[in-house]
Order: C-alpha cells, then structure tokens, then sequence
C-alpha cells in the first residue's frame, strides 16, 4: 500500500467509501485552511475492497467533524497527538447540519430569500431523517 | 419573545389558557376593546388571503388597536426584491406585531428570526396555517365542550389538505379522539399521518362514502375535492357527489353532531344545511376573531 509519512497531529479518516474522498475535502472545508493533507484514494481494504483515506495535519480543535457522520457514517476517525492516536472517534448523526445540503423543495424560502443559511434538523434518529428547518421537507438525496 | 409559527408551538395547557381567554373575550367583548390601544398590528400579505387578513384586521380593531400593512406581493417592497429578513426588520420599526402570509415555506419562520416584535404565521404555502388548527380547536372546544371524547369525520381532499393534516397533528394531542377519514382514493390521507396514528394508538376508519359513516360520528370537517385533483373526468364525476353534504346526508347524522368547515366552501355544503343546527362553520369564522384577538394579547403579553 502506498505510504503516506505518519502525523504528528491531526487527523486520520479511515473507511470513506472509494471516490468520496474529495467530497470530504470539500465539506471539511479543506480547500481553505492551510494544511498539509493526504488523500489516498482507492486503497486496498480487507473489508470494502477500496476505500480511501483522508490524512489531515492541524490542530484537533479546528476541524468540525459531526458533519461527515451525515456524510457517511461508517467513517472511522483517529486522532493523532504527538505522532500517536489518543483517541477514536465514533461518529454519530449531528442534531443540525448547516450549509451542507441545500433544500429542494421549489416552494421553500430557501429558494428565493439572499444569504440564508440551508438548515437541516434531524427528525428522525433512527432513519437518519432529516428535514428542512423552514419547510419541514424530508432530504431525501443520500448517496 | 414568543412568535407562533406552528398549531404545536404551545403546549396543551397553554392553549387550554388561550381558549379560557377567547372564551372570556366572547362573553365580555367590552373589557378587551380598549386592551390593545396603542398598538400597531401589521399585516404583512405576500399573496392574497382577504379572508384570513379580515380576520385579523377585526381581531385587532376590536381589541382597540390599529392595522397597517399590505395585502399582495406586487404592492410591497418585495416586488423590488426586499429580502423577507429585511423587510421584517423595517415592520418592527412601525408595529408591535405582525401577521404574515407568504407563498414560500418557512417564510415567516426566516421573519421571526430576525424580527424585534412577535411575528405570527397567517399561512406558508402549503406547510403551517397555525390560525385555521387554532381556531377548528376553538370551535370544537367551546361547541362539544372539550377537545377529547369524539368521532370526527374528515372528509374530501385528504392527501392535500393542509387544514387537515395540521388539524389531525393537534387533536392527537387530547385523549379518546377516532378519526375517520372520508375520501376518495386517489385523496387518502397520506401514510405519514396514519403510521402515526398506528404508532401512537389512536383508532381510525378510512372509507369512500360519507353516507356509510355519517351516523356515526360526532363531528363533521368538510374540506373542499378540486376537481383538477382528480385523473380523469370519469372519476370525478363519479365520486364528487359523495362529498357533497347535503340536507338529506344530515338526516342521517346525529342530533348534536357538529358540521364544520374552514371556508371558503364552494359547492360541498349545500346552502339548505345552512339553516340546520348542527352546521357551525359561520361560528367557526367567529370563533377565528375571538382566537386571534386571544393569540394577539398573549403574544403582546398583555394576556
Ligand atoms: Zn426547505
């Protein structure tokens, strides 16, 4: 397996489905922090037959990581401090995702109103229902 | 601050405080004419409702206060682009509270979000009407005595009725309610409402034909069947008398049953059930001043 050298802090995502990783990237805001970052795509994995990797050098308190269990939450999380991993994080689903999704509905707000953030509210925990915090639309397009 | 954008936005006891209210409103109309003086109420109306702002104008003309405001899209700053954010920031300069009705979904939620004064939803496309549930609640409460203890029918465009399904979300709420839902097919309540109806245990009957459950229930909710909703021509003439209420369907009904209705009606309610007892929808449009005057106090806190 291709090596990427080790991290003295930061992060490591582990188990992203094969091809999301620059989704990731993007949600995480990557593009506009000024990181080192590692993106290993289509790595051999025992279980998912490919999988990428994010690697991700920063200071652990900066990035917000309750978005990628909306993404996908079979993604695994360790954090690196010191060149170590201190902790593995257990993603679950963010009770609000801000400027993540847009809503779809044509007759919600969302559609006409200027600089309005797109809120979605989780309705329903256990089938990962969100809902439109203004028109109370179901998100439906889960990839 | 508080605003009302939901029928659920208040808790069983706070509504049980604000129908106390309307009710004591009803009796003594003369202690409140003078409750509001002072007091601005603004009408913001992004797509006609003459009905629903009438009602609110009257509310508050009748608690002292006075109306500003505007009734269509095209005659507001919103025809220049005005975001509903900045307009709401400008009405909280001129008023002390604000009804609003809009096309878009959530409209007046982004309002109170951003407003100085409470905001109340009138009406959001097709998601909430707070003051159509509050009022049916009203109604019912002040004519059958209390919110539990019924069969309601509903009956006609079930899958697309707004008033319904917001109504169906706010008698859950109270103990020993049946529903049966009266429809054609193609307008059934949608599954959303009767899984959760299942899941919280509440008894419903769906049928066709009002004549096959009118003797049954206790109260009536007519709602009006569009004809464009419907396939094809056929079916539409087939089924649109079975959701006709007429004078003849009534003979079948209890004595105390209670016909209600959101209005406007067209042609679902013949005018001879006018002059029967049991039809209560003209109170109903009484009951939607008195409820209002009630929610414009209680959001002013001068309740
Ligand atoms: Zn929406």
């Amino acid at each position: 397996m291709l090596n990427v050298g080790k991290i003295e802090e930061g992060f490591v995502l582990d188990h992203i489905k094969a091809g999301k990783s620059m989704d990731i990237y993007e949600h995480l805001g990557l593009d506009k922090m000024d990181c080192t970052v590692a993106i290993i795509k289509n790595a051999r994995s025992k279980v998912m037959g490919k999988k990428d990797i994010l690697k991700v050098e920063c200071d652990i308190n900066t990035l917000d990581l309750d978005v990628l269990a909306f993404i996908d939450h079979n993604i695994t999380i360790n954090v690196i401090k010191n060149g170590e991993i201190v902790e593995k994080r257990v993603l679950s689903l963010p009770k609000e995702v801000k400027n993540v999704i847009r809503c779809h509905n044509p007759r919600c707000i969302t559609s006409i109103e200027q600089g309005l953030p797109h809120i979605f509210i989780l309705a329903d925990e256990e089938n990962e229902v969100y809902r439109c915090k203004y028109c109370e639309e179901k998100y439906a397009e889960r990839q | 601050m508080r605003h009302l954008m939901s029928p659920l936005d208040f808790t069983v006891e706070e509504l049980d405080k604000l129908f106390d209210l309307a009710n004591d409103i009803e009796k003594n109309p003369e202690k409140y004419a003078h409750a509001c003086e002072g007091k601005i109420l603004a009408t913001c109306f992004y797509e006609p409702s003459t009905r629903t702002r009438l009602s609110f104008e009257s509310a508050m003309t009748r608690l002292g206060g006075r109306v500003i405001g505007f009734s269509d899209a095209n005659s507001s700053s919103a025809a220049k682009g005005e975001s509903v954010s900045d307009t709401i920031r400008v009405i909280s300069c001129y008023a002390d509270i604000c009804a609003m009705r809009h096309p878009k979904e959530g409209a007046p939620m982004v309002a109170a979000s951003r407003s100085l004064i409470p905001v109340i939803n009138a009406g959001d496309g097709g998601h909430q009407h707070p003051t159509q549930t509050l009022t049916d609640l009203l109604t019912i409460r002040s004519l059958h005595g209390k919110l539990g203890g019924y069969t309601i029918g509903l009956c006609g465009d079930l899958k697309f009725g707004r008033t319904v399904h917001s109504l169906i979300n706010a008698l859950v709420r109270y103990d020993d309610i049946k529903f049966v839902f009266i429809s054609p097919t193609e307008l059934r309540v949608p599954d959303y409402v009767t899984d959760m109806l299942k899941e919280k245990g509440i008894e419903y009957e769906e049928v066709i034909k009002l004549e096959d459950v009118i003797g049954d229930l206790d109260m009536l909710y007519m709602t009006r069947v569009q004809k464009e909703r419907f396939f094809n021509e056929e079916d539409y003439i087939r089924l649109k008398d079975f959701y006709v209420l007429t004078q003849e369907k009534l003979s079948m009904a209890k004595d105390n049953m209670l016909v209600l209705h959101p209005l406007p009606r067209v042609n679902e309610i013949s005018v001879e059930v006018d002059e029967d007892p049991r039809a209560a929808y003209f109170k109903q449009a009484q009951y939607g001043v008195y409820v209002r005057m009630a929610l414009i106090l209680t959001l002013l806190g001068l309740a």
